[in-house]
């Protein structure tokens, strides 16, 4: 018993865990000196912006910062009937501090986003305040109401309390084609308006064909380069990665070239008799466009990883299935194609995860039915400087392929991947 | 039972893979039922080639092949019922062992239970029951080996090729192996055709071998004929030690010939040379030259020695003799009343019959 529980000791006397910790403490440093700029990189990089933007899409703070004194005093209000005179009087001394600072424009545009209908209530607001028509001393409820009709009317105050909070969900609600009614429950926006939904389901079914025929172009071809004698598959990697070196911009623009009507692919099916000259079929500014585009751009990292995974594979296994009496379709399936699984599985993730966040391409060839969720994401940092907005879709895209490669590693196993 | 000597023969075959160099130059090989065959032969010298036609993965370019009197150049890999051993075991690293060999009974869509009898008789005659579920990863290269000969023999096929599979294996596995796939060979009965570059595999394991050079068939015989009495220069040199000397035929009878060297001349055993004048090449195995001979012997000489190397169980002893200063004898080492000295000259004796004439190099 005695000498289980007895510490080891070096020879020198110290024991044998805090030499050994004190031996390796250096290369520990060491290690991790070397790691250090890049951990410091991602950090500044990825790690800040993304909580950057995370704050972003669901800050709410400005109006919260606009009528502290109108929330304070509508805490107590039941949100039933129209709110107490309180109310009315803090509503207008924070309004009054908004003229002044001439930040009303901005509250209206902020209370119009949640419900339509306030710019002209509180233009007029504005303009009964800008002449002191609005006396103090006397009922300022009765005033207010008398300045617009809206005023009279529960729902819009109702619509002010809502925005109290310094957070929001409502850029996400909106990325969903959601809202929060006056109830707070979650509705989906009339029908008409429901754009976003359909740019999700798109995005996510262009990544997914373009997955399926990177896949069924990707498969052969690795396989090819992985039993190619040398000279021969040297030659092909080469033209396999040609792609990579040459810029993105310059291969979309190429593939307008060839696809567009009076392009060389549809001039060809005229040539052939295949078309006739007045009847040329669309191939570009749609969903064709962007799958051939997209498919050829990530092609090569759908190849790479599978031939990596495919170049251990030795020959004298399929060799082995076929003399044990498999047929080459049943040595193939029952050999082969489980042992590129990895290779597969790595292939798929990488091409899928970059195509469901891929931008130029389906801009320039997409046309309106062939434009992505990202292509949504950048019309809103650039056009409408919604940030925000952007911000809560590109996390929700963050997220999705978060949950893609949760899945996999359920159903498939990260362990599993091989890139290289 | 009679059994069939031309159970698998190979007719006039030539292969090439570019068209312009032979790689197996008019082979004709007649293997009968059940016998362990080997081939035998330096790397490149066709024999690999030989085995993959017969299994069906390359196809000759001339001749015929026929396994129990039909053609079978035509017949896919899988459908010739040709179990196969690889170099690298080829065992699927993502099926467990019992997968592994249930392979090719599931193809061959036999009953469930009839597979697990037949993966239990096989694993039980490598002596790996137990093993089933164990993935080949968690094998040892010997356990692999083993699988991987269970496996080409689960489906009882009529011939069972080997592919050099004890190439990866350490020197005793590989000893022991030799042993156990000889004993497997003898209970089933089935024919094995054994591919190896190692002459001591080939010797301890064979029925019959095959010595393959530069694309030919160079002898076919049993182990101790092929030790004994090669036929030609290559064989002697490339199965076992052997002492050379080069010369000229300077007289002839029907068993005996008088072989001119540079310094001095010897008899020999004419068994590739056919009248004076002839060139040739004298090869002596190390053990048949003895150190002061007590039985008369027709031929004596006298060598100084060089140098002598202890190998425990004999003493190898180098000589200058007759001009040749690469002259090995083999002294056992019960003998240790010698007096072997370097520059000692000693006297040594052989008989002419197992010095043989072959064709010069």
């Amino acid at each position: 018993m005695s000498s289980e529980t007895k510490q080891i000791l070096t020879t020198d006397g110290i024991p044998l865990e805090i030499s050994l910790k004190k031996a390796e403490r250096k290369n520990k440093i060491k290690a991790f000196l070397l790691v250090a700029p890049l951990l410091l990189f991602l950090i500044i990089t990825y790690v800040f912006p993304i909580g950057e933007m995370f704050t972003r899409s669901i800050d709410d703070k400005m109006i919260t910062n606009m009528l502290p004194k109108t929330f304070k005093s509508m805490e107590q209000w039941d949100g039933k009937e129209l709110p107490s005179e309180e109310v009315f009087a803090s509503f207008l001394s924070d309004f009054k501090i908004l003229v002044e600072n001439k930040k009303h424009g901005k509250l209206a545009q902020r209370l119009n986003k949640e419900k339509n209908g306030f710019t002209s209530v509180v233009k007029k607001l504005f303009r009964q305040v800008k002449r002191n028509k609005i006396d103090e001393t006397q009922n300022i409820k009765e005033q207010i109401m008398k300045v617009h009709k809206r005023w009279r009317d529960v729902e819009y105050w109702q619509a002010i309390k809502r925005t109290a909070p310094p957070y929001t969900s409502a850029k996400y609600l909106k990325a969903m084609d959601m809202y929060l009614n006056e109830d707070n429950k979650i509705v989906q926006v009339s029908e008409d308006r429901r754009i976003h939904r359909i740019l999700w389901l798109r995005t996510v079914e262009v990544a997914f064909f373009v997955t399926v025929f990177c896949f069924l172009m990707g498969y052969p071809i690795a396989h090819l380069l992985a039993t190619l004698p040398m000279k021969y598959s040297n030659l092909l990697m080469i033209c396999v990665l040609l792609p990579f070196w040459t810029s993105l911009l310059v291969r979309t623009a190429s593939w307008m070239i060839l696809l567009q009507q009076q392009g060389v692919v549809n001039d060809f099916f005229v040539i052939i008799g295949l078309v006739s000259d007045d009847n040329r079929p669309e191939m570009m500014y749609n969903k064709v466009g962007t799958y051939v585009a997209m498919t050829q751009i990530l092609l090569p990292f759908m190849v790479l990883p599978l031939y990596s995974v495919m170049k251990t594979i030795s020959p004298s296994l399929m060799r082995a299935g076929k003399s044990l009496g498999g047929t080459p379709f049943v040595a193939f399936w029952k050999v082969y194609f489980p042992l590129t699984i990895p290779g597969i599985g790595a292939g798929c993730l990488l091409v899928f995860i970059l195509a469901i966040g891929y931008y130029i391409t389906p801009a320039l060839v997409g046309g309106a039915s062939g434009t992505l969720i990202s292509n949504q994401i950048a019309y809103h940092m650039k056009t409408t400087l919604d940030w925000s907005f952007a911000s809560a879709m590109g996390l929700m895209l963050l997220g999705g392929v978060l949950v893609i490669y949760w899945l996999y590693n359920k159903l498939v196993g990260v362990d599993n991947i091989k890139l290289g | 039972m009679s059994k069939n000597t031309e159970f698998v023969k190979f007719a006039k075959v030539d292969k090439s893979y570019d068209g312009k160099v032979l790689v197996v130059k008019d082979l004709n090989l007649n293997i009968s039922e059940g016998e362990f065959i080997t081939m035998l032969g330096p790397s490149g010298s066709g024999k690999t080639t030989c085995l993959m036609m017969l299994a069906g993965f390359e196809t000759p370019t001339n001749g015929e092949i026929y396994l129990d009197s039909s053609p079978i150049s035509n017949i896919p890999p899988h459908k010739r019922g040709i179990g196969m051993v690889f170099q690298n075991y080829a065992l699927f690293p993502h099926m467990t062992v019992f997968e592994n060999l249930a392979f090719p009974l599931r193809v061959r869509k036999i009953e469930k239970e009839e597979i697990e009898k037949k993966v239990d008789k096989a694993l039980s005659m490598v002596s790996l029951s137990g093993f089933e579920s164990r993935m080949p990863a968690q094998l040892s290269g010997g356990q692999q080996q083993r699988v991987a000969v269970a496996r080409a023999l689960v489906f009882d096929p009529a011939v069972v090729l080997m592919d050099e599979p004890l190439g990866a294996l350490d020197k005793n596995l590989r000893e022991s192996m030799q042993y156990e796939i000889k004993h497997i060979h003898e209970n089933i009965g089935v024919t094995v055709v054994y591919v190896t570059h190692d002459q001591g595999e080939a010797l301890t394991m064979s029925n019959r071998i095959a010595v393959f050079n530069d694309g030919k068939v160079q002898q076919l015989s049993s182990p101790d004929k092929l030790y004994e009495e090669p036929v030609n220069s290559f064989v002697a040199e490339f199965i076992g030690e052997n002492n050379t000397f080069g010369g000229e035929v300077v007289d002839i009878s029907k068993d005996v010939c008088k072989v001119k060297l540079n310094k001095g001349e010897i008899l020999a055993n004419p068994v590739s040379v056919e009248s004076k004048g002839d060139k040739t090449t004298v090869s002596i195995r190390p053990e048949r030259a003895l150190i002061n001979p007590k039985n008369k012997m027709d031929n004596n000489q006298i060598g100084k020695i060089e140098e002598v190397i202890y190998h425990g169980d004999h003493t190898r002893v180098r000589l200058d003799l007759l001009g040749n200063k690469e002259f090995i004898l083999k002294v056992p080492n019960s003998s240790n009343e010698l007096d072997l000295k370097l520059g000692n000259e000693i006297k040594v004796g052989w008989n002419s019959q197992d010095a043989r004439a072959l064709d010069p190099k």
